[in-house]
């Protein structure tokens, strides 16, 4: 039962057990406060919006909030989001997805629905490794990095989400990280209305496995960590590659125009005759 | 000093509420408080220890991954009300 009167509390599901599942100091929450608090100032009612998720800690997030849910299998969050969109293009389409489930697992379709440009919302949450499952290195964790599977450090160079999204055709991409939950709720806001497949990848922290591996400290230390790496695109457009090597941009990366497949199909099905 | 042309609006007060059902003692509202209006007891659970301090900013109630806390505006102290509004 929900506590309090905040826009956040008037979101949550009723029947769900609260707490939720998320570790003391997990940046789910912040993330999924942002979310209801951005769909709240879009004005969207909430059966409008449908979250879809795969699987992980961040998947876990439809359980709790009271829009149209769905929680699918492992890394294929974004081809049910596809098939909703296609039968419904009424429906604002979200997908939460973890880093795990969107770029290794589900990495096939998440550079396929960017280049088909599906009009869908992804958020990514990365938290560069595999939390719920134990620990284990995840395609994003950075080069030299420990974890579960690499107790002699990690010896494989990372996935940059927001890059690949807007290689592969996002019309939309941006990056912030929990400690930034304000500029995270504005991003969210300018990603849901966009036409076209736009990307927001959160850099979250995970205190109990990526931390305890790497020696990071506590979820304070690490979300400190964030507030000292991240700058703004603007300012790390002037800094050499020296400079940004450790260094996290945050805002907007990309924001363009491209045809949108669902107005593509809607016109082909008029080209077609199948609507009158 | 130029006296501002805006009417003199009264000080807001705030008043922050926290759930300890839902509480998990993360302690991120207290690292985070810009004013240090909150502080950590034996268990972990935060207090309010400075209340006048707060100037509402809603930091806490933004970062809590627990939506265990929330800051609201003391009803005695709101005076919206300007020259000509209906009463």
């Amino acid at each position: 039962m929900a506590r309090g009167t905040t826009v956040v509390h008037q979101y949550l599901r009723h029947d769900a057990i609260f707490p939720h599942v998320w570790c003391p100091g997990c940046g789910n929450g912040i993330v999924l406060g942002a979310l209801i608090r951005a769909v709240h100032h879009l004005g969207y009612p909430k059966d409008e919006i449908v979250l879809v998720s795969g699987i992980g800690c961040s998947s876990r997030m439809p359980l709790y909030v009271d829009f149209n849910t769905l929680h699918t299998v492992h890394g294929r969050a974004l081809t049910f989001a596809t098939g909703i969109k296609l039968a419904n293009s009424r429906l604002r389409v979200i997908v939460v997805m973890g880093d795990g489930d969107a770029v290794a697992i589900g990495g096939n379709h998440f550079i396929h629905a960017a280049r088909r440009n599906m009009d869908l919302t992804a958020i990514i949450l990365n938290n560069r490794i595999y939390g719920m499952t134990g620990g284990q290195s995840s395609p994003t964790t950075p080069y030299g990095m420990y974890s579960t599977t690499d107790p002699y450090s990690h010896i494989e160079p990372a996935f940059d989400i927001s890059e690949m999204a807007a290689c592969a055709g996002a019309t939309f991409v941006a990056r912030s990280t929990v400690y930034h939950a304000q500029l995270l709720q504005s991003l969210m806001e300018k990603a849901i209305p966009k036409k076209g497949f736009s990307v927001v990848e959160v850099i979250t922290h995970c205190h109990v496995q990526f931390g305890r591996a790497n020696k990071l400290g506590t979820h304070i230390d690490m979300m400190k960590r964030q507030r000292d790496q991240a700058v703004p695109v603007e300012k790390a457009q002037t800094m050499s590659p020296e400079e940004l090597k450790d260094k996290i941009p945050i805002g907007i990366l990309t924001d363009m125009v491209r045809p949108v497949y669902n107005e593509e199909y809607e016109n082909l099905k008029k080209r077609a005759g199948l609507t009158n | 000093m130029k006296k501002s042309s805006f009417p003199q609006r009264k000080k807001e007060k705030y008043q922050i509420e926290i759930f300890e059902d839902w509480c998990k003692r993360c302690g991120i509202c207290v690292e985070f408080c810009p004013k240090s209006v909150l502080a950590r007891d034996d268990t972990g659970l935060p207090v309010v220890k400075n209340p006048d301090a707060c100037i509402g900013c809603r930091l806490c109630e933004i970062r809590c991954p627990d939506f265990a806390i929330e800051v609201k505006i003391k009803e005695e102290s709101v005076d919206r009300k300007r020259k000509g509004d209906p009463d």
